[in-house]
């Protein structure tokens, strides 16, 4: 997992700066509802962590709030060298080491393949077009979609729009990548294809977090599974512990129904 | 829908081709379209105000318009409660209590230091007062399409690190063109009608100028419905194209987009 392929053209590992993350005792309410309820979880670089859990139990929420899209109410977030509940906190510069897809892809739908790729890094960081073309030509190709380029998102299946997603996401070379349930919304064939780009990912060294319901997907690449439910980890460890002996009530329970 | 347009605009020519023989029949007096058509550069010229008072003023209400929009979703209270007051203030305002208003506001000459004084004509008024209802329209119209588009492009646009204004800039407006582009023709086609309320505060457009023709060629009855005919006209052959270009122009988007 650790081993970082040099030669490949788009470095898609992280920068030498020690990237993890780390989440203390995280509290987040909407209004009454709260929804987090004292999570604490460490992430360690080039690890692949899958978070699984009963619909409700606050996945969603618990990435969001790794890049700041949702502000939570107590306890902190690490991400490297920076906190995310901080008021002053760099939100570019985190946002640039932590990616994150999403199950709706959300391509910008008056843009092609190539030019939802290209637009973060041009607009953001304000690189040269050249570099950032062929650097997104080299994404699109690494997702498989190479001759896709000038396709608009409404001329690509689901699977094909999820992977222009993590090519655009990717673009902005981050150190992170957060994935919110990215095939749930897919046809059973064009799930395979995107999971497979995931693995490939994963393989190459990104830290990855993975919120899914592909529990064979998350017994092969995890490093780490922890199940939620109700706002808390119920239940965390290695692949094999989890899906292989449960030992927690509700975790057997989430399993046997989802086997 | 084109078909049906094409011949009720065709039922509506033959209707107005036969009344005024119809007319010339019961009262006598000059034949219309006679006394017409030496009128005819007369009021054309009128209409050249009702061209360059309507574009004028579209062109001021995109421009406003947009920007009191973009006060409309500012995040600052600041902006967006002054901005929603005179947006739906000037919405639901009748055009020509605008206009009397804006009259009477402001004055007839003004002076700007080291540019010298400017006379503000009564058309030139008429322009800034037609342009403040539209503008109001069109800040409502950019609120509503940046309104509908879905939460999820906010989001991916902030999770790679735009900018509020960044995702505005290069997300969100860019697909509010095509959506605001009838939106947009609807109200400078009802700009265009509206110009001649300027002929109530003297200004020479065309329809008041149709008036002062046939009051100087005695008033006769049957002069009516030539003159009026011939204005209806005009303002169709000015607006129709610029529906069909606007149309043209949504398509092209729908194509690229
Ligand atoms: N923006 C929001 N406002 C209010 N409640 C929300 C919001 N987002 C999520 N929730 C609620 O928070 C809880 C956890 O949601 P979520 O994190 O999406 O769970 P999961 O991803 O595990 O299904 C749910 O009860 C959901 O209804
Ligand atoms: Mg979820």
């Amino acid at each position: 997992m650790q081993s970082i392929p040099d030669n490949s053209a788009v470095s898609l590992a992280a920068s030498p700066s020690m990237v993890t993350v780390s989440i203390r005792d995280l509290h987040l309410s909407y209004g009454k509802l709260e929804v987090i309820k004292g999570v604490s979880l460490d992430i360690r670089r080039g690890e692949v962590v899958c978070i699984i859990g009963p619909s409700g139990s606050g996945k969603s929420t618990l990435i969001r709030c790794i890049n700041g899209l949702t502000p939570f109410q107590s306890g902190s977030i690490t991400v490297g060298d920076q906190q995310v509940g901080d008021a002053k906190l760099d939100k570019i510069r985190l946002r640039r080491k932590v990616g994150i897809v999403f199950q709706q892809y959300n391509l910008f739908p008056h843009k092609t393949a190539l030019q939802n790729v290209m637009m973060a890094p041009l607009k953001v960081l304000k690189e040269p077009r050249a570099e950032v073309e062929r650097r997104a030509r080299e994404l699109l190709a690494k997702v498989r979609l190479a001759g896709k380029e000038d396709s608009f998102p409404g001329e690509l299946s689901g699977g094909q729009q999820q992977r222009v997603a993590i090519a655009r996401s990717l673009a902005m070379r981050p150190e992170i990548m957060l994935f919110d349930e990215v095939t749930a919304a897919l046809d059973p064939e064009t799930v395979q294809e995107v999971l497979l780009t995931i693995r490939e990912l994963a393989e190459d060294g990104m830290t990855c977090v993975l919120v899914t319901h592909e529990m064979a997907f998350a017994r092969e690449v995890a490093d780490h599974v922890y199940f939620t439910d109700g706002g808390k980890i119920v239940e965390h460890g290695p692949p094999e512990e989890i899906f292989g002996s449960p030992q927690d009530e509700r975790t057997q329970r989430f399993l046997s129904r989802l086997l | 829908m084109k078909s049906f347009a094409r011949s009720g605009v065709l039922g509506l020519v033959c209707a107005f081709i036969a009344a005024p023989a119809y007319a010339a029949d019961v009262s006598t007096g000059p034949c219309g379209f006679c006394v017409l058509w030496d009128w005819i550069p007369f009021i054309l010229n009128g209409f050249a105000l009702n061209v360059v008072i309507s574009i004028l003023a579209m062109m001021l209400a995109l421009v406003l318009g947009i920007g009191l929009g973009l006060m409309q979703i500012s995040e600052s209270k600041l902006a967006s409660v002054p901005a929603r007051f005179v947006t739906q203030l000037l919405r639901n305002a009748p055009w020509i209590v605008i206009l009397f208003m804006i009259m009477s506001l402001i004055p007839y000459r003004i002076e700007v230091q080291g540019w010298g004084n400017f006379i503000l004509s009564d058309w030139i008024k008429a322009t800034f007062a037609f342009s403040l209802p539209v503008m109001a329209n069109v800040s409502e119209i950019l609120r509503g399409a940046v309104a509908s588009v879905p939460k999820g492009q906010w989001e991916s646009a902030e999770s790679l690190a735009f900018s509020r204004g960044q995702s505005l800039r290069w997300i969100i407006l860019p697909q509010c063109v095509k959506q605001m582009i009838p939106h947009l023709m609807n109200w400078f086609a009802l700009l265009v009608l509206a110009t001649p309320l300027a002929s109530i505060i003297g200004v020479r457009e065309a329809v008041g100028s149709a008036q002062a023709a046939m009051e100087s060629a005695g008033s006769s009855p049957t002069l009516l419905i030539p003159f009026y005919f011939f204005l209806m006209m005009i303002f169709f052959i000015f607006i129709y194209p610029v529906a069909i270009w606007s149309r043209r122009l949504e398509r092209n988007y729908a194509i690229n987009s």
